[in-house]
Order: C-alpha cells, then structure tokens, then sequence
C-alpha cells in the first residue's frame, strides 16, 4: 500500500474558554477529537460538516498554522510539528490553501503580482523579479485571467474571478496538496460552477490532491472521490463518496442528506417529525443522543467507536 | 502609491471637512515654509521707536512692545509649531507603531509589558509631565519636541496595536502564513500598508495637540526660546499690554485657534475619505 | 383577491458612476395567501425589489411605477404613513441575523417593538403577545428568557427572533430576504419550515428571495426570476422549473451539481454559463443576457424582449425560448 500523501493520527484540539470566576480552571472546549484520517495522492477528500464541527480547524493543523494539542500530522512521512521551522516553511510550497471570503483572502493593498508571488518565497531557489512575474503570468492565464491583471488589485475583480486569484496563488509553488476550505460556499450558482471545473481541470492536469471542506452536501458528491463526515469533532462516517450517498448509515449523515431541499417542486418533502429528545447528552454518551430519532439505551453510556460497516466506516451502535 | 494619492484627493475634494480644513492646513504649512526665505522684517530685529504700532500699511498687523513687525513674528512662529510638531510626532510614530504591530503579533508577555508601559505613560497627565520634564533637562525646542514626542508614543502603540489585531483576523494574513512568512514580514508587509489609513488620520490629530503643546510650553517659557518667536511666547508676552494692544494676544490666538481647528476637520475629512475608500475595497 | 401589485417598477442609485438603473420595469401582484418566491444571482435586483416595497431604499435614489397594497400606492405615500405599513402590514426578515439584530437590546424588547408602534396595548397584554409569538416560532418561554441578548442565542435562533419580530403585528406579507443562506442545512430546514408553516396558518402572503433553487422550489407556488434588474422569467414554480423557456433559468439549474452526479464517475464537467454578470454601469443594450446566450441573434442585442406567453401561468421574457428539444 503506498504511503499517504497526508496521515492524521490522533489529532486533538483543545481551546481554552474564558474562566467564569476567578478561581476556576479554565474550562476547555474540545474541538476535535481523535480524528484519523488517510489522504493519498490525486484523491479528493472531502470533509463534510456544519458549523462548529471542527472542519475549519482542522484544515488548519493539516496546513501547519495550529498546532494540535496531541496527535500527529504526517505529510510525505515528515511530523509537521516536529521538524525545525526552517525546514517546515521549506516543505510549504508542497501544501497550499484556497479559503473561503474571496473579499478576505487577498490583501487589499497589495496588487495581484504581490499576492500570487507571495508563496514563492519558500523556495529554495531565490527567484528574480522578472522570473516571479512570469511564473505569476503564466499561472493566471491557467486560471482563466489575463497576463496583463498583474498590475491590478482586488477590489477590480468580482468574486469568481478573486477565488480565481486565491487559487492561481495556491498553485504557484506547485504544490501535491490543496486544501479547499469552503472556497464555493460564498459563490453565485453558476460562478460556482466555473471555479469547480477549473479545479477539476489543475486536478487532472498536475495530479492533485484535494482535500475538500464543505457544508455543501451535492458539490461535495460532485467534486470528491472519498469522503468523511464531522459532528461536533468526531467523524462519525466515512467512506467513499458513492457508497456514501447511496447508502448514508449514519443518522447525522441521513439527517443532512434530507435537509437538502429538492430542487424538483413536485418533491414537496414530507416535513420530519419533530425530533423530540429522549436522552440526554452526556460526556460518556453518543454526541449525537439528543437529535437522533435512533438512539437507544446503549447510546446513553456508550461513546460510539468507528467501525466498519460494509465498506463504510461508521461510528453508530444502530447503523443499518 | 501615486494613484492612491490621486484616488484620495478625488475623494477628499467632495467633502466639506477635507476641503475647508485641507486649505487651512495647507496655507499654515505654506507660510511656514515660506518663513524660510521671506519674512515682511527680519524678526530678530528690536526697533523700540517702532513698538506697539496699530496696523497699518507699513506694519500690516501692527508691532509688539519691542517694536517687532507681528505678522513676520507670526510667519516664523508657524514653522516653529510645524517643526516641533512634525518631530513629535516623527516620535511617536517611530517608537509607537513598531511597539503596537509587536504587542499585536506577539500576543502574550510582550504584548502585556508593552500594554502596561502604555498604560504607565498614559497615567500622567501629559501636559504637566512635559512642564516636569522641560523643567528637568532645560528650557527650549529640543527638550519641548522630547518632551512633547514621550506622550505620543503610547498613543501611536494602542491606535497601532488596535487595528493590527483586528487585521490579523483576516484571511488573507492566513494565507501569508500558510506561504511561510514569519510574524515580522507579516508586520511590515501585510499589517503596516492596511493600518495607514488609521496611522495618518491619528497623526493628524495629534499634530493638532502638538501645536497646542508647543503652544502651552511656549507661554510657560519652557518651550521655545527667544530670538525665535513662537505664538505661544507672544500670547504671554501680550499678556502685560492686554488693556492698550489686545491685538497682541488676539493675533497669535487666532493663528493657534484657526490652525488646530483646520488641522482637525481635515483629520475628520481624511477619515471620511480613506474609511469608506478602505470598506469598498474589501 | 389581489393584495399586491407591482406596475413598472424603476429603481435608479447613485452609485461611483453616477446613477445607474439598479431594476427595470417590474411587474407583478400576489394575492392573499400566496407564496411568491424571487430567484436571482448577486446583483440581479431581488433585495432592491423588497427594499423598494418596504421604502427602505437610501435617500438618493429614484423610483418609479407604482406599488399598490390594497388600493394604496405605497410610493406616494408620506413618511408617517409609510411607518404605519412597515411592520404592520408587510414585514421582513433579513439574511444575517447577527447583524440584523440589535446586540445590546433584549430580544423581548426587540420584538415587543413593532408591538409598541402599531397595537394599542398595555405592557401586560404586549408580554402575553412577545411570549406568544416566541413560542409560535419554536423558542419556548420556558427555554428562553425574554431578557437574552442575542449573542446568547444561535444563529437559528436569532432567526426565529427575527421572524417573531416580522409577524409580530400580523402582516399581511411577509418578505423574506435569503432568510436562510447564512444557516446550516439543518437548521435551514427547520427555519424553513416554520416559515411555511406560520404562512400557512395564518393566511398570510409570502416573498421568499433566494438564490438557492432548492429553497424556492420548497417553498412557494409562483415564482419569479430576475437576471440584472428585469424579471426574464415568471410563472407558477412547478411550470417554470417542469419546463423551462429562458437560458439563464436553465444555465442555473445545469450550474448546479445534481443528486447522483460525480466530477469522477460520470467524467463530466458542471455545465456553466459563460462570462460573468456585466457591472451595474457595463449593462448592455438589448437583453442583457445576450452576450452570454448561445442562442442570442441581432434582435436579442437591439432590443429589450418583451413577455412571451408561454402558458396560463408562465410568461419568459426571450425571442429564442427553450424548447425540449434543446435541453439536455
């Protein structure tokens, strides 16, 4: 089995929150716990979850910008947190990250040269400026922009075409991954569409990896090969994005699959039950025991593992 | 850069404040610069058979007790303020901003003694710390502009520091860190251009209180020192012939009055001008 | 029986170009009870039109055409007459509820409100009213105190807030602007269907703007869509997503990545409309949609089309509409 492109093992991430009174212990807010996860080259992963689940922090201890507070993080075999940082800003340029604001994600002072030029100072090689400006020009005419937009800044371009920037200035340093955090979410319909099937398009050309967060169920089906499911922390599904959405085991999976309004007005959904909670939620129980219509006594006292499920992985004492 | 310029005054030339403040601010700076090579009559020059004249053609604001043409005494006094002001600030910014975008980047200890450091110099009421300080170290411009210069240094820090925190929330700083830069280029290269705007208006006002500090000292006899006039020097020299030449104290005092309040509705301008500028940009 | 109707309505602002025309002859009327869903990208004019119908648009701006509620012209109503609609006859939820929502003022007081301005009732009978409404939109009195701060709450709940506050006095419409695109899909389901639901019961009329197909399909029965400021497409929702006429309806629905369908799988790219939304001041003559339409001819670029009619309840506004033949 080849080695994993990215390797999550173990991964907690603990915040502190504010004391309530002076003499308390800080109380600790647990963002993520024990994620694992394996992604090989030229997959796109997917990450799905809603607010608050961890996804966002965990794109940012896969790209080294905070540090778990246990766990380990492998890219090509190297601990991001234990090597010396000369070394891990080195090892940058093969990981990069297309964010979610298009309004935020550039600098709004500095022209487009500037910010699609930024990564390359993690080369080795120190490049001239002329060279810089034409790996820059070369990889904006890739993303669909014009040679001549180096001297513009951001505030002339719309946001299809500043996500259009934010993923050429991914893609400068050539890197293996790319971790997409919600880069469509702030996107029109069919703007969306565009920048989707450009990242489809580098992906095929460069081989790359994507590791795809999103709280969009049907782009995520579109745009992954494999997939994983995150509440409050945890994942509690995994799997090929087929069998997947075929066949959701997971109530909390099951329950965002069928929030998803159909776009076919003659599919009136039947409105759900009002989910109203048996059990309540507890430090041993099932993080999920207070929205889920499947929960039984087990759930009460029992955290559920992930386990294999006929090719998925699930984390659910009544998955079927 | 250039166009930026362009961008501002475009801007600017639509707002009330920047415009009537603009002018007053800049026929202040023009005048003192012109005291470089022109005055009416070398100021230095005491003409007793001349002294307390009523306006007129020859003396066009009048002469004080010493016979010394005010308007010319006002011409020079304007560069004065401008000096003192422009280094006190040149101070403040210099020590004050480098010490924020550090508290800023540096969260932590530092950020703690650099908060409390502020907070040490902000407790003493800066005026009266000035009047200690000039009492200390001697009497005139250089000890004023130090003196002067000490207090604005906390206020460039907590404006500095205030904006760099919430710049560094934004994601375009993560997408700096994600490409390797380290916390000093991120200060220099992301944090500083996207704080200006709040930098310059600051310093606008406190180029105001500057002149009114100057001033203050000045009238004290602290500040600056004869032969080289100051407003404020002649508001309190004017103060002994108040009855018989009022027009001692009323020129100086309006010239202080009339700048501050131009410098400060062009501060307000400016403000309107780059806040909005810097909101349409996101 | 029409409870509202829309005669060529214009909006013109001052933007840094000068006045542009934002939206452009807008016709169309609701009856009571009826659910009206207006479907658009950014910049296609579907807050404008809500705005215009509550007179919340800025100062410096220019309407024209008429806005008829009940035999009334809204726009030419004065200022006093204009507060006594808003919030009484039409109200509207807004799309972020974090900043929609006062932070420093109770969520009692925020609802209680339009209460205070419109109904002639005592502090006790305006209580009884707040927590009446805050348990007909799923925030039980028992749970929530009428004295939390909205930063207490959820962004759902701060939603439920926010329609408490809309329906407070009983409108007769009730706008709802993207109520649900800063939310979760989960909670957006549930918003959504508390919407529905108090729509439903209490006979009121509904504006839902979105720019999620799903949402609208879900949601309304007539629905509109506007493409840079002018309506191109109108009719009941099961005609117009069932049988589509205009390319830009049907651009949307290809753009969007269909249950079942995979990048991996199937090979194939989304279908996306090309170019991009033309600047306010870049608008072109004639369809506005033409230098984008693979169908667009001469007479789609010199003049303004005008309404096709389809079927009894749907109208296009396009000289080459769709047929079944060239949709995939």
């Amino acid at each position: 089995m080849k080695q994993p492109l990215i390797k999550i093992e173990g991964v907690y991430k603990d915040y502190q929150l504010p004391k309530k009174y002076l003499f308390q212990k800080a109380p600790v807010f647990r963002a993520l716990h024990g994620i694992n996860l394996e992604l090989h080259k030229g997959e796109s992963f997917g990450i799905v979850g809603e607010s608050g689940c961890g996804k966002s922090t965990l794109a940012r201890i896969v790209m080294a910008l905070d540090e778990p507070t246990s766990g380990t993080v492998l890219f090509d075999g190297q601990d991001l947190f234990k090597i010396p940082t000369a070394e891990l800003r080195h090892l940058r340029r093969n990981f990069q990250m297309v964010f979610q604001d298009p309004y935020g994600s550039l600098n709004p002072r500095k022209n487009i040269l500037g910010i699609v030029a930024e990564p390359l100072d993690t080369l080795k090689e120190k490049l001239s400026f002329s060279q810089k400006k034409e790996r820059v020009a070369k990889i904006l005419v890739e993303v669909g922009l014009n040679a001549t937009d180096t001297d513009k800044f951001p505030h002339e371009f719309s946001g299809g075409q500043r996500q259009r920037i934010a993923i050429a200035r991914a893609l400068i340093t050539r890197p293996s991954l790319i971790v997409a955090d919600e880069s469509v979410s702030a996107l029109d319909v069919s703007v969306q569409a565009q920048v989707l099937n450009l990242m489809m398009d580098l992906q095929e050309k460069y081989n790359l990896t994507y590791m795809f967060i999103s709280h969009d169920l049907s782009v995520v089906e579109y745009v992954t090969d494999q997939v994983a499911v995150i509440y409050m922390g945890q994942i509690v599904e995994q799997g090929t994005t087929k069998a997947l959405f075929q066949r959701p085991l997971h109530p909390y999976t099951q329950t965002l699959l069928r929030a998803v309004p159909d776009v076919n007005p003659l599919n009136k959904k039947r409105k759900n039950k009002l989910v109203i909670p048996q059990f309540e939620k507890t430090t041993e129980s099932c993080p999920f025991i207070d929205r889920c219509i499947k929960a039984t006594k087990i759930c009460v006292n029992n955290a559920p593992e992930l386990l294999e499920n006929e090719g998925q992985l699930v984390a659910c004492f009544n998955a079927e | 850069m250039f166009r930026t310029l362009v961008e501002v005054l475009r801007h600017g030339l639509k707002n009330r404040s920047f415009v009537i403040g603009g002018t007053i601010s800049l026929l202040f700076f023009l005048v003192a610069f012109l005291s470089y090579f022109w005055t009416p009559y070398p100021v230095e020059d005491i003409n007793i058979a001349d002294k307390l004249l009523k306006p007129s053609s020859r003396y066009l604001l009048g002469t004080d007790h010493f016979g010394r043409d005010i308007l010319s005494m006002l011409i020079k006094g304007a560069r004065n303020s401008v000096i003192v002001a422009f280094v006190a600030i040149g101070i403040g910014i210099g020590c004050g901003v480098p010490l924020g975008l550090t508290a800023a980047a540096q969260k932590g200890w530092m950020d703690e003694l650099i908060m409390r450091f502020n907070d040490f110099t902000f407790a003493f009421p800066s005026l009266i710390s000035a009047i200690m300080i000039t009492a200390i170290l001697g009497p005139g411009s250089v000890n004023s502009i130090i003196a002067i210069g000490i207090f604005n240094v906390p206020v460039f820090a907590r404006v500095a520091r205030g904006a760099a925190l919430s710049i560094w929330k934004r994601e375009f700083i993560l997408a700096a860190r994600s490409a390797g830069k380290g916390p000093f280029r991120i200060s220099v290269e992301h944090i500083l251009p996207n704080i200006s705007s709040m930098l310059i208006v600051q310093a606008t006002i406190q180029f105001a209180l500057g002149i009114l500090a100057e001033a203050s000292l000045s009238y004290l006899g602290l500040g600056t020192q004869p032969p080289m006039p100051s407003w404020g020097k002649m508001l309190n020299e004017a103060q002994t012939f108040l009855h018989f030449a009022p027009q001692l104290a009323i020129y100086p005092g309006l010239a202080i009055a009339l700048t501050v309040m131009g410098l400060n509705l062009f501060g307000d301008g400016l403000r309107d001008v780059l806040d909005p500028k810097l909101r349409r940009s996101r | 029986m029409t409870l509202l109707k829309v005669q060529d309505l214009c909006v013109t602002l001052n933007t840094s170009h000068g006045p542009q025309q934002v939206i452009s002859h807008i016709n169309f009327s609701m009856n009571a009870g009826e659910k009206l869903g207006i479907v658009g990208e950014s910049g296609c004019g579907k807050s404008i039109t809500a705005l215009a119908m509550m007179s919340l648009l800025p100062p410096d701006s220019k309407t024209s055409g008429k806005i008829i509620l009940e035999g009334r012209d809204i726009l030419t109503l004065n200022s006093k007459e204009i507060c006594s609609i808003r919030g009484n006859r039409i109200g509207m939820i807004f799309q972020e509820p974090m900043t929609a929502l006062n932070p420093v003022q109770q969520i009692g007081a925020q609802i209680s409100e339009s209460i205070y301005l419109h109904m002639k009732l005592n502090q006790k009978q305006t209580i009884e009213r707040v927590k009446e409404l805050m348990d007909k939109v799923g925030l039980p009195v028992s749970r929530f105190g009428l004295n939390l701060y909205p930063h207490q709450l959820s962004g759902g709940q701060r939603q439920r807030v926010m329609i408490a506050m809309a329906i407070a006095c009983n409108p007769d419409i009730l706008i709802a602007d993207e109520p649900t695109t800063a939310l979760d899909v989960t909670v957006q389901e549930q918003i959504l269907d508390l919407i529905r639901d108090l729509a439903d019961s209490s006979g009121m009329a509904l504006i839902m703007i979105s720019h999620d197909l799903g949402v609208i399909a879900q949601t309304t029965q007539n629905v509109m869509v506007m493409y840079t400021g002018s309506i191109v497409e109108m009719g009941s929702t099961v005609d117009v997503f069932q049988n589509m006429k205009h390319p830009y309806t049907y651009g949307l629905f290809s753009a969007i990545p269909h249950a079942g369908s995979s990048a991996h799988l199937c090979r194939k790219r989304l279908s996306s409309i090309p170019g991009q939304v033309p600047e306010l001041h870049l608008r072109p003559r004639g369809c506005n949609f033409a230098d984008r339409c693979s169908r667009a001819s001469k007479m789609c670029k010199a003049k303004d089309p005008v309404a096709t009619r389809v079927s009894d309840h749907h109208q296009v506004w396009c000289y080459h509409p769709l047929k079944e033949e060239d949709k995939q």
